[in-house]
């Protein structure tokens, strides 16, 4: 039998183990297996290949994808990575480590959990911050559920129209099999309108709302009188926010919203083809006990020497079993440390300077649009990286000249605007050489 | 490992930057947001150098222990190796600079090893079709239901409320039913720690969506009757979810779509070799028998396309495997399963003495030096002696048959070397205890920190840094 | 062995009354606490809230486990006591003088069915 590089195993040591054992063969080891199910012949699989093979495998298959020169978003950002993030990332005793029950020798992965959830409550202004989620969406989802579980009889949670199509496409995904009802918030003038949101509210079922911070048209949304309401009626505000916007933009806090979720992959996690990226969610002290997901606290211990724990374990999947608010068990570690060593070299400068750059980039490539003539404006509504334009060309041909000249932008929206997203990565040339391409489109 | 005390705010000084961020020009740009949507408070955010940053990660990660470190005998885990070339084909910048709603004509080569992906897992698991979007394991498992909810109410048969489960199931199964709008019916299972067929019987009938189990199951037993458990859920109209955590002994020797299974989850972090990150991020693909094909192509579960950097660590795997290797993986698995247990079973309970698959559970120590006077070493303390060894703990405490359960799972990637340190290092861990079971009860002795006091931590929560100022 | 105390009414699910006109005044036994060990929170309920006899109420929380509490008589809870709340191991160090919630109760005759210390004295002795 040849050698395979994982199995360390040699015919020798199969041998001993199997006498240790008391069997004659690796098979009898099987026999509890009934004969029928016992898997025979070859697996329908590629032969074994070498890593050379490998690479050259993926090497062949990378290039029949194209980088595109993205000036899109729709939930998924092209932000500048610092060189310092993937170096720290892959250091083994945080890559191959596993889920820090054992905390006396995991107090690395605790550490930076405690800082992701600091940085987060800090960039929201709330109290309490969770380990991370899967992704933005299914944050949004969580904070449905939490939600409900924290309005006792009440089962109605509204969504704002403005929120992404996959945001929404998720949350109707686990609000189905809960029983969840959900209603939309409608848009007025490119914003989430107040009064629908109030004339929602006269049903008296509503458990909470979960309303853009910044909406899929781009827009800022101002918020006053959301909380208001939403609390008059004794329900929740949930804010889907993007977290590199917040280092600027009002928080959810000082809009006073009691949850707030989104993807940190804001935060310099490369597109990667949508994942993995890593959802965020924080709430208000009050809210702490019904907040899913892995908590790090801080402890001391015998010696009086600080250290890291998973706290409020109680409320989790393994002890609550079915009374749990949700049976997440693992979050995005990893992700959450990249996020945590972005912000820490990024610092308040940093932050302030992507979004300057982005807002500039974007305000910039804005008027370039206009200019040429094959737009038209849908708002007056402020707007930081992302922005709607109405298209006097045809859409798709559009889309197809971008893409032809190595370009990705002009993002449908169900209303037949285009979405454009310009980050501190891109730069005037760039953007003057797609204005260039622009222009060539014929109606 | 070393105890290191920062935590990065404490490093911050005011002026420090670790960023390198171009200027840009864009002339005619004038204007800024209104002050109203500009937030009041600033954020904290921590102000280093590049090289504060570096030092203070490295210094986090040299308090961490991971599978390059040493052994994870952590059953229901499979803490297998996980490859560098995944590592060198997850970080090719070709594929990192991919948007998820770019025009599908760039995207012919994602498309093809999603295509190839769901092939090769079909051929391992006997399913048809997949879905790649789940994250996580208890994600996986949470669309599963959903299809299973999805099925019977596309035939219009609402009354389908509740799903069955063994009682020597993991909590996210029962959580992942709650969060479906599913009811939890528990069945038992015999003495030989196998699901009571007889039990199961009376509990099927039109109100069950179906059953969800893992095999083997959470003892690492072979449910032999799964045919027959198979065959009754099917006659009730049910559906049959497979857990597959415990997927690994299978690999390469049976497939749960053989065995009558509708749905199942993978975990690409454990099953697959990708690494588990600390915590994630991980896949959790499902896949289903060819009915169900539609169903499963239609849940949007997560933001885009599930984890695609993971994706492409499991598929480097599985071309590593090939058909070739992957033959030997689930036995070698199973091996050395057996061999830990049967050369342990002298010093630690053994409840079920049957051959088991990849992991098994011991019950505690058989003596724990317990007297009159003092406790006996309980299943924790030989968990966090084992910490003083160099050795993760195994999973402790579960499944909740045993009040004093150890569940060890090797995995493959396991040497006979490692096996035989490890199994010293049991009997020694006994023999203290035997003698003097303050020394396991104390420990760790050799980790950065003790034993943390978990009550005060959970009584008086503080989650953030600068909450200190707030607790009093 | 447990301290149980004469003069208040038992449930099998461990939590005790004391009967004030139509109040019944209820917490968790001595022996509940004890299974639990060192209680890190009570989940409580909030004023005006409504349970029948036998339905959840709350848990009892500690490091590694959590354990429902169910509330022996039917009515709406007048009070709760926020010391409880926020120094859960009074539940531990004086489990019967650690009162959780206070309910009004809508139908006293639900404590002919509820045990006395002698009965669960005997429950628990098992």
């Amino acid at each position: 039998m040849p050698g395979f590089c994982y199995f360390p195993h040699t015919e020798e040591d199969i041998r001993e183990m199997l006498r240790k054992i008391g069997v004659d063969s690796l098979d009898d080891l099987n026999a509890d297996i009934p004969a029928d199910f016992v898997y025979k012949g070859e697996y329908d699989l590629p032969d074994a290949l070498s890593e050379q093979q490998v690479r050259e495998f993926f090497e062949g298959l990378a290039a029949k994808n194209t980088t595109l020169k993205v000036f899109a978003g729709a939930g998924a950002y092209d932000h500048y990575t610092p060189s310092v993030i993937p170096y720290i990332t892959s250091r083994s005793e945080f890559l191959t480590a596993y889920t820090p029950y054992q905390c006396e020798i995991s107090q690395g992965t605790l550490r930076y959990i405690f800082e992701f959830q600091s940085l987060v409550c800090s960039l929201t202004g709330l109290d309490v911050a969770n380990a991370s989620m899967y992704d933005g969406p299914t944050a949004a989802a969580e904070a449905m559920r939490m939600c409900v579980a924290s309005a006792r009889k009440k089962n109605t949670v509204l969504l704002s129209a403005g929120l992404l199509p996959n945001v929404r496409k998720v949350v109707e995904t686990y609000a189905k099999y809960s029983g969840i009802n959900l209603e939309y918030i409608a848009l007025k003038d490119c914003r989430t309108s107040l009064d629908s949101l109030k004339a929602l509210l006269e049903s008296g079922d509503v458990a909470g709302a979960i309303v853009p911070g910044i909406n899929r048209l781009g827009i800022i949304e101002d918020l006053s009188g959301f909380a208001d309401a939403l609390h008059g009626a004794g329900a929740l505000l949930a804010e889907y926010c993007d977290p590199s916007a917040l280092a600027v933009l009002k928080t959810p806090a000082e809009w006073g919203a009691d949850i707030a979720v989104g993807d940190a992959q804001t935060l310099g996690i490369p597109l990667c083809y949508g994942g993995p990226y890593v959802g965020f969610m924080a709430c208000t002290q009050a809210h702490m006990r019904k907040l899913p997901g892995r908590i790090v606290g801080e402890a001391r211990d015998s010696q009086g020497r600080r250290c890291f724990v998973l706290t409020l374990q109680a409320r989790e999947q393994h002890i609550r079993r079915e009374k749990a608010t949700s049976n997440i068990c693992s979050n995005q570690s990893l992700m959450a440390l990249w996020v945590t060593v972005y912000l820490s070299l990024m610092g308040p400068q940093g932050m302030k300077e992507v979004n300057d750059l982005s807002y500039a980039g974007a305000h910039y490539l804005y008027d370039r649009l206009l200019e040429t003539g094959k737009f038209r404006k849908v708002s007056d509504a402020p707007f930081l990286k992302e922005f709607a334009l109405e298209p006097l060309v045809d859409a798709k041909a559009l889309q197809n000249v971008l893409c032809e000249a190595g370009f990705f932008g002009a993002l449908l929206t169900e209303e037949g605007y285009v979405t454009f997203c310009v980050t501190e990565k891109r730069t005037k040339e760039e953007i003057d050489a797609m204005i260039d391409v622009i222009k060539e489109v014929r109606e | 490992m070393k105890y290191y005390d920062k935590l990065i705010f404490e490093l911050s000084r005011k002026g420090r930057c670790g960023y390198s961020l171009p200027e840009q020009q864009f002339p005619g740009v004038t204007g800024a947001l209104p002050a109203e949507l500009l937030r009041e408070k600033p954020a904290l955010l921590p102000e280093v150098s590049e090289v504060d940053v570096v030092r203070h990660y490295t210094n986090l990660s040299q308090m961490n222990f991971g599978v390059d470190t040493g052994f994870y005998p952590l059953g229901s885990c499979t803490m297998k190796y996980n490859p560098k070339i995944n590592e060198e084909i997850a970080a090719m910048p070709a594929f990192g600079g991919l948007h998820p709603l770019q025009p599908e004509c760039t995207l012919e080569g994602v498309k093809e090893i999603y295509d190839a992906m769901e092939k090769s897992l079909a051929a391992i698991t006997g399913m048809k079709h997949f879905t790649f979007k789940p994250c996580a394991g208890a994600h996986g498992e949470l669309t599963g239901l959903m299809i299973m909810r999805e099925y019977h109410m596309r035939r219009g048969d609402t009354a389908r409320v509740k799903v069955i489960v063994p009682d020597s199931a993991h909590g996210t199964n029962p959580a992942s039913a709650a969060v479906c709008g599913l009811q939890i019916v528990v069945v038992k299972s015999k003495e030989d720690g196998l699901v009571d067929v007889e039990d199961l019987k009376p509990l099927l009938g039109p109100d069950v969506a179906g059953i969800m189990m893992t095999n083997p199951n959470t003892l690492g037993l072979f449910e032999r009757d799964i045919k027959q458990i198979a065959a009754l859920v099917h006659e009730a109209g049910g559906l049959l979810y497979y857990d597959g955590a415990n997927m690994n002994p299978l690999l390469g020797v049976a497939r749960p779509g053989d065995m009558g299974f509708d749905i199942m989850h993978l975990n690409l972090h454990k099953t697959f070799s990708t690494p588990h990150g600390g915590g994630g991020p991980g896949s959790g693909p499902v896949g289903v028998c060819d009915k169900l094909g539609d169903i499963v192509k239609s849940l949007q579960t997560s933001a885009f396309n599930g984890n695609f950097g993971v994706i492409l660590r499991a598929y480097a795997y599985i071309l590593m495997l090939g058909r070739q290797n992957i033959k030997m993986a689930g036995k070698l698995a199973t091996l050395n399963a057996n061999y830990i247990k049967e050369s342990l079973k002298d010093a630690y309970k053994l409840p079920i003495e049957s051959v088991c698959k990849h992991e098994f559970v011991f019950d505690g120590l058989i003596n724990d030096g317990g007297t009159e006077e003092k406790h006996g070493a309980t299943t924790l303390d030989v968990a966090k002696r084992l910490l003083d060894y160099g050795y993760h703990a195994p999973t402790i405490y579960f499944p909740l048959l045993f009040h004093q359960a150890m569940m060890i799972e090797p995995t493959e990637t396991e040497s006979k070397e490692t096996l035989d340190a490890f199994i010293d290092v049991m009997h020694k861990i006994a023999a203290e205890a035997a003698e003097d079971p303050a020394i396991l009860q104390e420990a760790p002795h050799n980790a950065p920190i003790t034993r943390p006091d978990e009550t005060a931590a959970a009584r008086k929560p503080i989650l953030k840094y600068q909450d200190e100022a707030l607790q009093s | 062995m447990s301290k149980i105390i004469e003069g208040l009414l038992y449930s099998e699910s461990h939590e005790w009354v004391k009967v004030e006109g139509d109040i019944a005044v209820i917490g968790v036994t001595d022996y509940a606490q004890a299974e639990m060990g060192d209680i890190t929170y009570v989940d409580a309920p909030s004023e005006g809230d409504e349970f029948g006899k036998g339905e959840e109420f709350g848990a009892l929380e500690s490091v590694k486990a959590s354990s429902d509490m169910y509330c022996p008589v039917s009515g709406e809870v007048v009070e709760v006591n926020a010391d409880v709340v926020d120094a859960p191991e009074k539940v531990n160090e004086d489990a019967y003088g650690a009162w959780i919630i206070k309910v009004k109760m809508s139908d006293p005759d639900e404590l002919s069915a509820l045990m006395d210390a002698a009965a669960y004295k005997a429950l628990t002795d098992k």
